[in-house]
């Protein structure tokens, strides 16, 4: 599995040379990983759905529980299936979708990578791990988002994604962190099946607003579900794979995951059913009264999303098995629709769906499949829609909580969805031809395959509902609920209450249907007067509020006088750790002189000469060059106790620096006096109390050990256990490794820092002339 | 300007001529220093910091043209393919199901002559470009900064 998750970043690297390679036919090429992960994870069904969780674990930091190490089970094997499978058609339609564009390498880099994170983040067994894939795919979709980046609006767009999955981001690693804390590990597989304490916990309802947290930004619940519509700004293809199989369906995921655990917590049932269904209602609201066809099916996804988390919520059997094949149907038809909606874009130019009509005469396939990927999405029989839509009327039937209320938010929340999926899959391609921005014709066949492939998939599962259930269904509703349940899939189920509500929903759909067009105008009045009370512009004024916030500190506290940020950060060390040396360690200063050879005499003086000498100068270059002889001094102190590395170092380094400032000094204007008396002063009083607390640091350090040396340690294992007699080389690249690790890529964000300063402002200075 | 543009290109010979001589023996020299790092004094960060000097005395002696001229590769890449290294030297342990970092020998002679290859070699080579790469980035950008 670890190569399964990893073959994606490998393949990503690999984008440029086969792009050269193989030109615009790349995405037929790359669509083959997807296709071949899609057969290894239909490989593993039998034993899956046989009940067997598949564990594969690699160390990573076994010191701090964190590995690299995966889980299969029901829920895993699906999510991962429907990624490769939909990731399939979507490399293949991107291709055709993009064709020529200057970006379409870069474009699959991130597409691949983004895939890979969504696999990895549902089949993480680690929490740790978990977190960092949930991460990757925020940053990755962020670029997807944004990739057109020369349009402001989606770099605004997919800035917005960001921050809202990135602040959920951070809860939720709180929140991961405690439930690791008090389950006592890390291991999904183990918190999920062990007995653990984790509700009696105090810390239960913390956690679990803290996931919840992460989970509702992620999948886009009710107060957060606004960055999503927006995210419409990516490319159709990036639109369809993450609606469909990804992205916003891994909050989904891991509220579903955790069930077991945190579904016995007072807050989880009314705080998912509430939000879920809200979230539902306004979706398919929302849905019904825009006109942009992409932004209707993102809004009915936001519906979907509602859906699922109520489901979830409500925990019943009947839910758990309704939440499982709402997901599988939603993740078909909303892939298909999407990926139909890009064509329509693509072959008559717009994107307003009252402007398109008759298209079934130009585009024969397309519309084939828009009717029956719509069919699946109103829930009519004999799509898979249909199964799932009857399931979730039967689970709230008998919802525990609150079941009238959630009932009718999901008849009226269904009527709607009604009237969008005829907007979508039959307005454009029936009725009179109306003349479009551009002359419709089929799309290529990369750009048909994929939805006629999905929609296909929905028929099937409805007419052969056992497919899928043996499948995958019965092991998806195994690991959410916990335990087996006993269940079977029908798209028959006789004349019986669900039955009924769904004929009742088709009733007040069709009328709301025909209502569509005059409806328009009124409707978006409404949302307009409306949004001024919406969350997003609780968003904008955290965001602006945030910003103003920002400059008036950096104003206040960075004004730019080089001097006052030497006084603040010398003045804080000074009296922060000066009051803890007093407090905890007293004042007595005794200083053993013997032993003090005329070498290390000479050069503390000549150290104290120059320093004299450095402040009294006038001449730039002088104190440069005096500041040298300091750093020359010390590499001898190093030399003298035996320190060869940090001395070489410090000759190397005191050399560069003499070098840097040495160019910068030129960009100055000529030393004058510019300080006061008073400032010459205060100055002065600071570099005093500053040095005389080094002193005295320093002092106390050689007084007093709290811990034993370690470098015993490093003497006796440096050679039998990295290879080495250099001890500092050993610490630096194989003892403390991770450290440099760090410190390397420190090095290299300051250097970008510099270059970007320099080189943006001569840019700005240039365009200025 | 003008005046900048001498503490950049110098254009006494003795240094010209110097210079020629003396970078690739800083630069050889710098690879010794990384080569034997691990049991003498030396190592990937002393090793950059070195080369970093040869090029610099160049930089001194012929201007930022011709040095980036005869590096060739843009100092930021250099960067990136150290950072690059760095990251893949952790990998190889997963292979042997080891944690994460754990250092992977190949030990062989060759003519009677142990040759020692390791992931903490690679990891080493990583720091050395990366140390390159971070102070040749700064010095060419402020040289051209200046002469702009």
């Amino acid at each position: 599995m670890l190569i399964a998750v990893l073959s994606g970043f490998v393949l990503a690297v690999l984008v440029p040379w086969l792009k050269s390679w193989s030109g615009d036919r790349i995405g037929w090429l790359l669509a083959a990983l997807p296709l071949a992960l899609t057969l290894y994870f239909a490989s593993h069904i039998p034993a899956v759905s046989g009940g067997e969780v598949i564990l594969q674990s690699w160390d990573w930091l076994p010191g701090l529980g964190i590995n690299l190490s995966f889980m299969l089970d029901g829920l895993s094997l699906m999510f991962a299936l429907l990624i490769s499978f939909i990731g399939t058609f979507i490399l293949i339609y991107a291709g055709s979708y993009l064709q020529g564009h200057p970006f379409l390498g870069r474009f699959y880099i991130i597409m691949l990578c983004f895939m890979a994170s969504m696999l990895g983040l549902v089949l993480s067994d680690n929490l740790i791990s978990l977190f960092v894939f949930w991460e990757l795919t925020s940053i990755t979709s962020y670029l997807l988002i944004g990739f057109n980046h020369e349009d402001a609006e989606a770099r605004k767009c997919a800035l917005q994604g960001l921050f809202v999955t990135v602040a959920g981001g951070l809860a939720l690693m709180a929140g991961l962190i405690i439930l690791g804390h008090v389950s006592g590990g890390y291991q999904l597989s183990e918190i999920l099946s062990g007995d653990n304490p984790v509700m009696e916990s105090s810390l239960a309802t913390g956690m679990v607003l803290c996931i919840l947290a992460g989970a509702f930004t992620k999948s886009a619940q009710f107060p957060f579900h606004f960055w999503l519509p927006n995210a419409m700004a990516a490319p159709t293809p990036v639109s369809a794979y993450l609606h469909s199989a990804t992205m916003v369906k891994a909050g989904i995921y891991l509220m579903a995951r955790l069930n077991p655990v945190l579904s016995e917590h007072w807050l989880w049932t009314p705080l998912l059913c509430s939000a879920g269904a809200v979230t539902m209602l306004l979706g398919s609201y929302l849905a019904y009264s825009s006109t942009g066809v992409k932004k209707v099916l993102a809004y009915s996804t936001i519906m979907a999303l509602g859906t699922l988390t109520m489901l979830i919520g409500i925990g019943t059997d009947y839910a758990m098995v309704a939440f499982a094949s709402f997901l599988l149907a939603h993740s078909l038809y909303k892939g298909a629709l999407f990926m139909i909606a890009g064509a329509l874009d693509h072959e008559t130019g717009t994107k307003d769906l009252s402007l398109m009509g008759g298209l079934r005469r130009a585009m024969p396939y397309t519309a084939a499949a828009a009717l029956i990927a719509g069919l699946s999405l109103a829930g009519l029989p004999p799509l898979f829609g249909f199964v799932a839509k009857e399931l979730m009327f039967e689970a709230l039937l008998s919802a525990p909580w609150q079941s009238t209320v959630l009932l009718g938010f999901a008849l009226a929340s269904a009527a709607l969805v009604i009237a969008v999926a005829a907007s979508v899959a039959i307005r454009p391609f029936w009725g009179a031809t109306r003349s479009t921005p551009k002359s419709p014709h089929e799309a290529p066949p990369g750009m048909v395959l994929g939805p006629m492939v999905l929609a296909l998939v929905s028929l099937v599962f409805g007419v052969l509902p056992f497919l899928p259930e043996v499948g995958v269904i019965s092991a998806v509703v195994t690991s959410v609920k916990g335990e087996p349940v006993d269940f079977h899939l029908a798209l028959w189920h006789g004349i019986n209450r669900p039955l009924l509500l769904s004929l009742a929903s088709l009733v007040v759909g069709a009328i709301l249907y025909s209502l569509w067009t005059r409806s328009r105008d009124v409707l978006s009045d409404i949302n307009t007067g409306v949004a001024r009370f919406g969350p997003e512009v609780g968003y904008f004024r955290l965001l602006y509020g945030l910003v103003a916030v920002a400059g008036w500190q950096t104003r206040f506290l960075q004004n730019g006088v080089m001097g006052n940020y030497m006084i603040v950060l010398v003045m804080t060390t000074a009296i922060a750790a000066g009051y803890t040396l007093l407090s905890q360690y007293g004042f007595h200063p005794y200083m053993d002189l013997t032993g003090v050879n005329f070498f290390e005499a000479a050069i503390a003086l000549l150290m104290v000469a120059t320093v004299v000498y450095v402040t009294l100068t006038r001449s730039r270059l002088g104190a440069v060059a005096t500041l040298g002889v300091l750093g020359f001094s010390v590499a001898l102190t190093f030399i003298l106790f035996s320190a060869p590395d940090l001395g070489i170092t410090q000759v190397l380094v005191e050399t560069l620096t003499v070098i840097l400032l040495v160019l910068v000094l030129f960009r100055l204007p000529g030393f004058s006096q510019y300080s006061t008396r008073f400032e010459i002063w205060r100055d002065g009083t600071v570099a005093a109390i500053f040095g005389v607390f080094i002193t005295l640091a320093m002092l106390a350090a050689l007084d007093v050990r709290y811990f034993e040396s370690i470098s015993d340690f490093f003497i006796e294992a440096s050679y039998p256990q990295a290879h080495g007699h250099n001890i500092v080389n050993v610490i630096l690249v194989d003892f403390r490794a991770l450290d440099t690790l760090g410190e390397i890529f420190v090095l290299a964000i300051a250097a970008l820092g510099v270059y970007s300063m320099l080189t943006l402002r001569a840019e700005a200075n240039t365009n200025e002339q | 300007m003008s005046s900048n543009q001498k503490i950049i290109k110098s254009n006494t010979i003795i240094l010209h001529t110097a210079s020629l001589f003396l970078l690739p023996l800083q630069l050889l020299f710098s690879i010794f220093l990384l080569l034997r790092g691990h049991d003498e004094p030396g190592g990937g960060f002393i090793a950059g910091l070195v080369a970093a000097g040869a090029f610099v005395l160049y930089l001194f002696a012929h201007g930022v043209t011709s040095t980036r001229k005869i590096m060739r590769a843009d100092p930021r890449d250099l960067l990136g393919l150290g950072l690059m290294l760095g990251a893949l030297a952790t990998l190889p342990a997963l292979l042997f199901g080891e944690p994460f970092f754990t250092a992977q020998w190949l030990s062989f002679y060759v003519f009677e002559a142990q040759i020692k290859l390791s992931t903490v070699l690679l990891f080493d080579t990583g720091v050395y470009l990366a140390v390159l790469g971070t102070i040749l980035t700064i010095v060419v950008s402020l040289t051209e900064a200046e002469s702009r």
